[in-house]
């Protein structure tokens, strides 16, 4: 195969496409939207171009501040328990025959079709004082009486985990899959249990895989809107639920938009932490 | 009894009988090598003496102890694996430390233990490499040093030579034999490759369709094969149908061969000549004549293809004790008794 850097203007054509779709629809937007977030709101929801920073001096607040802090920690908290969970449920995958394998990847994919309405109300009906999963445990005698467990904190990091369960998991795959079975094997003849063996060579050597399904899930979680408020209490509401709130509800876009800035800026700084940890740590 | 045993050890993958009802003693200190065409079932073999797969029936005994359901990491044995399965994320050292790390030795036997054996595979000063960045060679000794690194009851290698080139296979088949002597280690090597064998082993077991056909000694292997399996696979051979009618007459290719002698009572055998017991004589001094077909001169040796009543006989000789032949010429062949091995099936 040829891999020769482009040489003249026509071969980078096969590029103008994609460039001019990410510039139109990602960059010129993100743009107004660093624009708009210096401008003057006016009273009755419109606002004036300006230079101000009152947006953001209004958002560095002990109240905005929790709410940023809460959704990071949450977004952190689902990346950690679906990495947890999918990487020795992925791992074991690999290791089975191809036809449970694809019956697996086939629920894990349907679970992807459903849209966050849908994964919000079922939880919250299985969460429900009256026709939830608790009625199950008294009919089995483990509890007395039927008790509601949403709202609660619990109930947004269950929904949040099992709407991006399946991403970690399809993400990992690949990774599993390709992992030689034999380093696994010499593990334990060198005298690792099985438990053992995964903790000392299949975790360590997919770190770099693992980081990266950390950030990619960490991201994909602080988005998340609707599952908050369908599962939660008003403190369990995340940024981005204030951000609707402010640029629909309250109609006030400079600031919304400042959050949604500031949101991005601290994500990509975390990530980069993140990478630069990685990093380090392989150079030790 | 002191080292390996098994007893009746079957294998079978679903309807298919990967290893039948082999029986084998393997004594302390002793190099085994497996040997047979793919798919004989010998890697399957080695798997469950290290435990990565149980038999079907049968059992496993290490110094008279029945290890058969004892899982792998308790058998405290060393196994170097065909890819090697260097661990890429730790340095030599780290690779080689990793068995003693899993039982919890301190850290400075630990760097002691390496150190040692890092200057036994003459890598000494390579500890905080990492393994990327080692040659073939280098990390097949790697792969050794950490299977060895706990002085483990069994050391078992699958095909450990065959990603190296040939010049350096050769030396390290050398090398592993001398090390095994020196540390008097109970060896079994999975191998197809009869050179490396021929050069290692104690004891060579030859294996085809899941079953054992011969293990003996490497010579005794070349000299007396059990069946003309083994008398093929082993090194080149002629094998040559021979008749014996009621008198002990035996012919061979319709020629009488006077002084052969079949077992008695048997109207047929097939006969295991090694080329270079074949010798061409001027025609009609020999047991047998035919006419040269094909010369192949090789510098060192020179085998000659004889044409025997439509049958291909082989003969290797030294380019000194190389008779003047030419292709068509019509040549004698010398059949001493002796040279002649008897295969009873």
């Amino acid at each position: 195969m040829r891999r020769e850097p482009p040489q003249t203007l026509g071969d980078y054509s096969p590029l103008l496409f994609p460039a001019a779709m990410l510039t139109i629809f990602f960059v010129v937007p993100f743009g107004t939207m660093i624009a708009v977030s210096f401008f003057q709101r006016q009273q009755g929801g419109f606002y004036t171009p300006a230079f101000v920073y009152d947006n953001y001096a209004r958002f560095l607040s002990a109240f905005f501040g929790g709410v940023l802090g809460f959704s990071l920690m949450l977004a952190i908290a689902v990346a950690i328990c679906c990495v947890v969970l999918a990487l020795p449920f992925t791992y074991l995958l690999t290791r089975m025959a191809r036809s449970v394998q694809v019956v697996w990847l086939v629920a894990l994919l349907s679970v992807l079709s459903l849209s966050e309405v849908i994964i919000g109300f079922a939880w919250s009906t299985l969460f429900s004082r009256t026709a939830g999963i608790t009625n199950i445990l008294v009919a089995l005698g483990l509890m007395s009486e039927a008790k509601a467990l949403t709202p609660s904190f619990a109930a947004v990091l269950t929904g949040m985990v099992y709407q991006a369960f399946p991403y970690t998991v399809l993400v990992l795959f690949p990774a599993l899959v390709r992992l030689d079975p034999t380093l696994t094997e010499a593990a334990r003849t060198l005298g690792a249990s099985p438990l053992k063996a995964f903790f000392t060579v299949v975790v360590p050597a997919l770190r770099n895989t693992i980081t990266a399904t950390l950030i990619m899930v960490f991201i994909f979680a602080l988005g998340s809107y609707l599952l908050p408020q369908l599962l939660g209490r008003p403190q369990h509401w995340t940024l981005s639920v204030l951000i609707t709130d402010q640029a629909i509800y309250q109609s006030n876009m400079p600031f919304a938009a400042a959050m949604a800035v500031f949101l991005v800026l601290v994500t990509l700084g975390l990530v980069a932490l993140t990478v630069i940890a990685g990093r380090k740590g392989e150079a030790a | 009894m002191s080292g390996l045993a098994l007893q009746s050890v079957v294998k079978e993958f679903g309807a298919f009988r990967a290893v039948n009802d082999v029986d084998l003693t393997v004594p302390h200190g002793t190099f085994v090598c497996m040997l047979g065409p793919s798919g004989c079932g010998k890697t399957t073999l080695l798997r469950m003496i290290a435990g990565l797969d149980l038999p079907t029936s049968g059992a496993i005994r290490l110094d008279g102890e029945d290890i058969t359901r004892v899982p792998t990491h308790k058998r405290n044995l060393g196994m170097v694996f065909q890819s090697l399965a260097l661990f890429p994320h730790l340095t030599v050292g780290e690779n080689i430390a990793y068995p003693l790390r899993i039982r919890g030795a301190p850290k400075e036997d630990q760097r002691k233990r390496v150190d040692e054996l890092l200057s036994m595979i003459h890598l000494s000063g390579y500890a905080d490499r990492p393994v990327s960045k080692l040659s073939g060679g280098q990390r097949q000794r790697v792969a050794i040093a950490r299977a060895l690194a706990i002085s483990p009851k069994l050391f078992l290698l699958d095909e450990p030579l065959s990603a190296l080139d040939a010049k350096l296979r050769e030396a390290m088949q050398v090398e592993l034999r001398q090390l095994q002597q020196k540390l008097g280690i109970t060896t079994i090597v999975v191998t197809h490759d009869q050179r490396e064998a021929m050069t290692m082993a104690d004891t060579v077991v030859v294996m085809s369709g899941g079953e054992i056909r011969q293990a003996a000694s490497p010579i005794e292997i070349y000299r007396r094969p059990a069946d003309s399996f083994v008398a093929d696979f082993i090194g080149q051979t002629n094998l040559i149908e021979a008749e014996q009618d009621t008198l002990n007459h035996v012919t061979v290719l319709g020629q009488p061969v006077p002084g052969l002698q079949l077992p008695p009572g048997a109207a047929k055998a097939t006969l295991s000549i090694r080329p270079e017991d074949v010798h061409l004589t001027a025609p009609g001094a020999g047991a047998l004549s035919g006419k040269v077909t094909f010369v192949r001169d090789l510098g060192g040796t020179i085998e000659t293809f004889v044409d025997v009543a439509g049958r291909q006989i082989v003969a290797v000789s030294t380019p000194r004790a190389r008779p003047e032949v030419t292709v068509g010429q019509e040549v004698g062949i010398a059949l001493t008794p002796d040279c002649c091995v008897v295969l009873s099936k």
